[in-house]
C-alpha cells in the first residue's frame, strides 16, 4: 500500500493546524475562574469544608477534588464554604491551592493535598488547618523529578503491558482491544486472593501472574485459535477483541461490582529521596519488580529457542512455518507470557492509581496502544521505549496542562506517530507494495 | 477472435543501434534518471528509456529486477527519489496516479484486483471515465446522470461480449475464476479509453485453455491503436507477440531490442544466470533452453 | 413477575429518541464502514461534537436552537475533514485507533474542568431546549399521544416526530447516494482502493466525502440525543461506539435498513434484558443480585458481538455473499 501518492495534503494540514490551533486558543479565553462555592449538587455524595483563619473566612480559595473516575473544583463563597458533590463512594484527594490564599498563610498541618475517603457517610467535611507560616514551595525542579521518576514508574508498568500487545500483533496481526481486560484480571485476580481469601501478598501477586498466564492460555486455546483455523480476517478478529473486552469488562463489574478496591498494604510509607521529592515503598518494588520482569523477559526473547521463533515469526510468520517452526505452538506460549506480563501490570497498576476498578483496563488501553505504536508495531523492545516515553509524557505534562488531561498528551503523540511515522520510532521503513 | 498463429510485428521503432536507452522514432514514454531504493537496496535505477508508441513492449528481467517497481513509479503509484518521466509530452513526476490514469495511461496489476462484492458489470462501469453521477451532488438528481449511465452500460456489454464475460455480468466478481478476473480486469482498463495500456503479468496463474484468447486481446490493443507495456515470464508469449523487449536486471536497463535478437544477447544470459540464486530454479532452466533454442537457430 | 410491565416497557423500546439517535449513528458507520470500508471506532466523538455543538453553541453564543443545530452539523463536518485528511492514507487498523483516539480525545476536552464555564465538566449541559426555544418550537398541545406501550406526552412526542423526520432524511439521502455511480466507486473503494485509483478516481476525495456524509448522521444522532436528554460527557464514551459497532453489525453494515433495524432491535433487546434480569434476580430465578443483574445485559452485548461476527458477520439482513469483511 501506499499511502502518500494522492495530492499534496500538505497544504490542507497547514490549513488544519492553524483552523486547530485557532479552536483552541478560543476555547481558552473563554475560561475563566468558576465563581462558585459548590458543585455537582446533584450526585449523591459529597465533600465539604470551610476555610477559615481564626474564624474568619477567606472566600476565593480554590479546592479541587480528584478520584478515580472524577475531578472537579471550585472558589470557596465569602462565608469560606465549599462544596464538592461527587459520584461514587471512593477515596478523593482534596487538594488546596495555596497559591490562592492571601500572603503568609499556608495549610499548616497535613499538607496542601489530603485523601478523604467517602466509604462510610455520604458526605464528609475536610477543614485545612491554616495559619500564619512559611508556604511549603515545591520548586519546579523538584516537582518535576518527582514525575519524572513517577512517570518513569508508570512507563515501566505500561511497558509490560506494551510488550505482550506487541507480540500478540507481531505474530498474529491481532490489534487486541480485551488487552486492557488483561490488566484489569491481573489486579482483580490479586484482589481475590489477597482480600477474600486472605493469603499473603507475597504468595498472592506471583499467583495472580500465574493465573493470568492461565487465562491468556485458555483465552488462546479456547477463542483465538480456533479462530485461526476459521481463517477470519484481520478486522473481524479485532471486532471479536473488542466484544471480548465488552465481555469481560462486565464479567469483571459482575463480580466486583463498581466501586474502588483496594490491595493489601496499598498505603505504604514514604520515603523522602531528596529536597520534597518523596517515594513510597509501594513505588520502590514496583520499579524493581517491573525491572526484573522485563529482563527476565528481554532475556527469553533473545537467548531462549522460543524467544528466537517467536521473533522469527513476527518477521515472516510463513517462512518460520515453513522452516519448521511450529507456529500456533509459539502464538500458545506469546499469549502465555502477554498475559502473564498484563497480569503484572494490571496489579502494579493497581498500586500506583491506587485501586481497583473493574474499568481500569480500558482506561488505559489508548496508552497501551499508543506506547505500541510510538515503539513500532510489533517490535516488543520498541514498545518497551514507547511506553516509558508515554509513561513520562503522561506524568509530566501535568505541570503544564491541566491534570484531567494527562491522556490527552498521549493520545495526540500517538495519532502523529500514526500519521508521520508509522513504523514507529524504531521501526526501519520496509519496501511496500 | 484474430489469433493468427504469426501476428505482424512492427518494425523500425528505433533509431540507431538498438541498445540500452536507444532513442525511438516515435516515443510515447520518455524516462530519465528514474532512481528509487528502499533502505540500502536500489529496486530501480533507470538511466533512460522510451517506450515505442502503437508497439507491443516487453519488460523482462529476474524477479527482483525492479519491473514491478517502474511500473508502480510510472504510473504514479510510489514516487521515485530522483528523475523525470514525459507521457507524450507531459511530464509525470508528482502527478498522482488518479490523474495519471485519467490521462489515459492505464495499468493491471501483478495479482488481479477484481472487485469481488460489486457485480462484473458494476466493474466494467467503474472504469469508465467523466462520470457525472460520480460527483457526489449530480449523485442525487438520478435525471442527470441517468441517459449517460445507460450508455455506459451498452458499452460495458459489447466489451464483455468481446472477453466472452457477457454471460457472467449479473454475478459477483467474486464467483469468476482466475483467468476470468484477469480478462475482466483488462476489459475494465479498457473502459477508460486509454491511450497506453500497462500490464503487470497478465499470463501468471491463467489456465492454457485462456492463454490464448488472452493473447488475441493483447495484440487486438496494438490493432485499434493503443500502445503497450507489459511484464510477463513467459518468453513464449514475449517473443510470439512483442514488437520490443526491454531486459531490466537489478533495476537497471540491460538490453533492448527486438525479440529475435534480444535474447541473444550476453547480457541477457547474464542477468538471468547472474541472477539464478534468487530465482527458482525451474523457472530459470526453463529460460535458459529457450535461449538455447535461439542460439542453435 | 410482572409480565405486562416487562412487554410494555420491552415494546416501548422499539420507538424511543434514544432509539433514533442510535438509528442515525449506526446509519453513519453503515456509510463509513459498510459501504466505504472505513474502520471508525470513533463515532462517539463526531456523536459528542454534534451534542455538544448544538448546546455550547445555544446556551454560550444565544444561538437559536436550529441555528445551534447547523452548528452541531458544521461542528461534525470539520471533524472529519480534521480526521480524514491526515488519516485517510492509513492501512484500515490504523485508521481505527486513529479515529478511537480522537474520539477520546474530544471526550476528554468536553470533560476536563478547564473549560466548565461552557462544556459544564461532568456536569454536562442543560437547559439549552428552552433556552434555544426547540422545546417551544412543539406544535403539539400538552396532552397524552398514542395508544399503550407508545403513550408520549408532547415533549417526547415532539422529539420524536423530529428525529423521525430527520431519520427519514437520512436514510433516503444514503440509498439515493448509494444506488448512483457516487455510490459505486464507494463500494469498489472498500473492495480494492488501488484498483479504483488505477482506474483514473480521487479516492481520497471520495473516502473524505464518504466520511464527511456519516460523520453528519452520526452528529445528527448527538443532536437528537440532546434534543431529548442532557449533555453529559460521560454518554461519549467507547463503549457507546462498539454498541453503535453492535447495532450495525446486527443489521448488516452494508445495507440501507440495516442499521436502522439493528439499532431497534439493540434497545427492544436492551429494554427487556433491562427489564427482565432484574425481575429475575428479584424472584430468586437468577443467583444474583439486582445490580449484578443490570451488568449481566452489557456482558451479553459483549457475547452478542462476538457471535455476531464469527458466525453472522453479514447481520440478519445482510447478503451471504456480500460480505464487508473483505481485508
Amino acid at each position: 500500500m501506499n499511502f502518500l501518492s494522492v495530492g499534496n495534503p500538505k497544504r490542507f494540514l497547514k490549513l488544519v493546524v492553524v483552523v486547530f490551533t485557532a479552536l483552541i486558543i478560543g476555547l481558552g479565553l473563554l475560561v475563566s475562574p468558576a465563581q462558585a462555592d459548590s458543585i455537582g449538587e446533584e450526585f449523591d455524595h459529597a465533600v465539604l469544608g470551610n476555610v477559615k483563619i481564626k474564624g474568619e473566612p477567606i472566600g476565593g480559595v480554590r479546592i479541587m477534588v480528584e478520584g478515580p473516575s472524577y475531578s472537579a473544583e471550585v472558589l470557596t463563597s465569602d462565608d469560606g464554604s465549599w462544596l464538592i458533590g461527587v459520584p461514587t463512594k471512593d477515596t478523593y484527594t482534596v487538594t488546596l491551592d495555596q497559591e490562592t490564599l492571601p500572603a503568609g498563610i499556608a495549610v499548616l498541618e497535613g499538607g496542601a493535598s489530603q485523601d478523604v475517603d467517602l466509604g462510610l457517610s455520604d458526605r464528609v467535611v475536610k477543614n485545612f488547618f491554616i495559619g500564619q507560616g512559611e508556604r511549603n514551595e515545591v520548586s519546579f525542579f523538584d516537582q518535576f523529578v518527582a514525575r519524572l521518576i513517577y512517570g518513569i514508574n508508570f512507563g515501566l508498568m505500561l511497558g509490560l503491558a506494551s510488550v505482550g500487545l506487541s507480540l500478540v500483533f507481531g505474530t498474529t496481526g491481532l490489534s487486541n482491544f480485551a488487552h486492557g481486560e488483561m490488566v484489569t484480571f491481573g489486579a482483580v485476580a490479586a484482589l481475590i486472593l489477597g482480600t477474600v481469601l486472605q493469603v499473603p501478598i507475597w504468595v498472592a501477586i506471583p499467583a495472580a501472574v500465574i493465573l493470568s498466564a492461565g487465562f491468556g492460555w485458555s483465552l488462546d486455546a479456547g477463542l483465538w485459535k480456533p479462530l485461526r483455523k476459521k481463517g477470519l480476517g484481520i478486522v473481524q478478529l479485532m471486532i471479536i477483541s473488542i466484544g471480548l473486552s465488552l465481555t469481560l469488562r462486565y464479567v469483571i463489574q459482575f463480580f466486583i461490582g463498581g466501586g474502588t478496591e483496594q490491595l493489601p498494604g496499598f498505603d505504604s510509607p514514604k520515603i523522602t529521596l531528596f529536597g520534597s521529592v518523596a517515594l513510597s515503598v509501594n513505588d520502590l518494588y514496583s520499579m524493581g519488580i517491573s525491572i526484573v520482569a522485563i529482563i527476565g523477559f528481554a532475556l527469553w526473547l533473545l537467548k531462549s529457542n522460543t524467544g528466537k521463533a517467536t521473533r522469527a515469526i513476527s518477521d515472516n510468520s510463513d517462512l518460520a512455518a515453513a522452516s519448521g517452526i511450529d507456529v500456533d505452538k509459539v502464538v500458545r506460549l506469546v499469549w502465555i507470557v502477554s498475559a502473564a506480563l498484563a497480569g503484572l501490570s494490571g496489579v502494579l497498576w493497581a498500586y500506583f492509581r491506587p485501586g481497583i476498578k473493574w474499568d481500569m483496563g480500558t482506561q488505559i488501553l489508548l496508552l497501551i496502544f499508543a506506547a505500541v505504536t510510538l515503539g513500532g508495531l510489533g517490535t516488543a523492545f520498541g514498545a518497551l521505549i514507547g511506553a516509558l516515553v508515554v509513561g513520562i509524557l503522561v506524568e509530566t505534562s501535568s505541570l503544564f496542562i491541566p491534570s484531567d488531561l494527562k491522556y490527552v498528551g498521549a493520545l495526540v503523540v500517538l495519532i502523529g506517530v500514526l500519521l508521520f511515522r508509522p513504523q514507529g520510532l524504531m521501526g526501519r521503513k520496509q519496501r511496500v507494495g | 477472435m484474430s489469433n493468427n498463429d504469426s501476428p505482424i510485428k512492427s518494425t523500425g521503432l528505433h533509431i540507431g543501434e538498438a541498445a540500452p536507452g536507444c532513442k525511438k522514432t516515435d516515443p510515447m514514454l520518455v524516462i530519465d534518471h528514474v532512481k528509487k531504493s528502499f533502505g540500502g537496496l536500489t529496486a530501480v535505477d533507470v538511466e533512460h528509456l522510451e517506450i515505442p508508441k502503437n508497439a507491443i513492449t516487453a519488460l523482462i528481467g529476474p524477479n527482483g529486477a525492479g519491473k514491478t517497481t517502474l511500473f508502480n513509479l510510472l504510473t504514479g503509484f510510489d514516487t521515485p527519489d530522483t528523475g523525470a518521466w514525459e507521457f507524450l509530452g507531459t511530464s509525470l513526476s508528482g502527478v498522482p496516479s488518479y490523474k495519471v490514469a485519467q490521462m489515459g495511461q492505464v495499468r493491471t496489476f501483478q495479482l488481479t484486483k477484481a472487485l469481488s462484492l460489486l457485480t462484473v458489470l458494476d466493474n466494467m462501469k467503474l472504469g469508465s471515465k467523466n462520470q457525472v453521477g460520480e460527483s457526489i451532488f449530480r449523485a442525487l438528481f438520478p435525471g442527470s446522470w441517468r441517459k449517460q449511465d445507460a450508455e455506459i452500460e451498452l458499452k460495458a456489454i459489447e466489451l464483455l461480449k468481446r472477453f466472452n464475460l457477457d454471460a457472467k455480468q449479473a454475478d459477483f466478481a467474486a464467483s469468476l475464476s482466475g483467468g476470468q478476473r484477469k480478462l475482466l480486469e483488462m476489459a475494465r482498463a479498457l473502459m477508460t479509453d486509454p491511450v497506453l495500456v500497462m500490464l503487470d503479468e497478465p499470463m501468471a496463474g491463467v489456465n492454457p485453455a485462456l492463454t490464448q484468447s488472452l493473447l488475441g486481446h493483447v495484440l487486438n490493443l496494438k490493432k485499434e491503436g493503443m500502445t503497450v507495456l507489459f511484464v510477463e515470464h513467459d518468453m513464449h508469449m514475449v517473443r510470439h507477440i512483442a514488437d520490443w523487449v526491454v531486459v531490466m536486471a537489478e533495476g537497471k536497463v540491460v538490453a533492448e531490442g527486438p525479440p529475435e535478437t534480444v535474447m541473444n544477447e550476453q547480457a541477457v544470459i547474464d542477468a538471468y544466470l547472474g541472477a539464478h540464486q534468487d530465482t527458482d530454479l525451474g523457472v530459470v532452466t526453463g529460460r535458459i533452453s529457450i535461449i538455447d533454442q535461439e542460439k542453435d537457430k | 413477575m410482572d409480565w405486562g410491565t416487562i412487554i410494555n416497557n420491552t415494546l416501548a423500546g422499539l420507538l424511543t429518541p434514544t432509539t433514533i439517535a442510535f438509528a442515525l449513528a449506526a446509519l453513519g458507520l453503515a456509510m463509513h464502514f459498510g459501504f466505504a470500508g472505513l474502520l471508525n471506532f470513533g463515532i462517539a466523538g463526531f456523536m459528542a461534537i454534534g451534542a455538544y455543538g448544538y448546546a455550547i453553541s445555544v446556551l454560550t453564543f444565544g444561538f437559536p436552537w436550529w441555528g445551534g443545530m447547523i452548528v452541531g452539523i458544521i461542528g461534525s463536518i470539520l471533524f472529519a475533514i480534521l480526521l480524514g485528511i491526515p488519516t485517510l492514507r492509513l492501512r484500515g487498523d490504523y485508521l481505527a485507533i486513529v479515529t478511537i483516539a480522537a474520539a477520546e480525545i474530544v471526550r476528554l476536552l468536553f470533560l476536563t474542568t478547564a473549560f466548565t464555564d461552557v462544556t459544564g465538566s461532568a456536569d454536562g449541559l442543560f437547559g439549552y431546549n428552552n433556552a434555544g426555544g426547540f422545546t417551544n418550537a412543539n406544535p403539539f398541545p400538552p396532552g397524552s399521544y398514542g395508544w399503550g406501550p407508545w403513550t408520549y406526552n408532547s415533549e417526547t412526542l415532539w422529539v420524536l416526530t423530529f428525529g423521525l423526520g430527520v431519520l427519514a432524511v437520512c436514510v433516503w439521502f444514503l440509498w439515493a447516494l448509494m444506488r448512483s455511480p457516487w455510490g459505486r466507486v464507494i463500494k469498489g473503494i472498500r473492495e480494492d482502493e488501488e484498483a479504483i485509483r488505477a482506474l483514473g478516481k480521487n479516492v481520497f476525495a471520495y473516502k473524505l466525502q464518504a466520511l464527511i456524509i456519516g460523520g453528519i448522521f452520526g452528529g445528527m444522532g448527538g443532536i437528537i440525543f440532546a434534543a431529548f436528554a442532557n449533555v453529559s460527557p460521560g454518554v461519549y464514551v467507547t463503549s457507546i461506539t462498539f454498541f453503535i459497532w453492535t447495532s450495525l453489525l446486527l443489521g448488516g453494515a452494508a445495507t440501507i435498513w440495516g442499521p436502522v433495524i439493528g439499532a431497534v432491535i439493540f434497545w427492544t433487546l436492551q429494554a427487556f434484558l433491562s427489564n427482565i434480569l432484574p425481575e429475575l434476580a428479584l424472584a430468586g430465578i437468577l443467583p444474583v443480585s439486582g445490580t449484578q443483574a443490570a451488568t449481566l445485559r452489557f456482558v451479553l452485548v459483549g457475547i452478542g458481538l462476538m457471535l455476531l461476527v464469527i458466525y453472522r458477520p453479514q447481520g440478519i439482513f445482510g447478503d451471504k455473499r456480500e460480505l464487508t469483511f473483505v481485508k
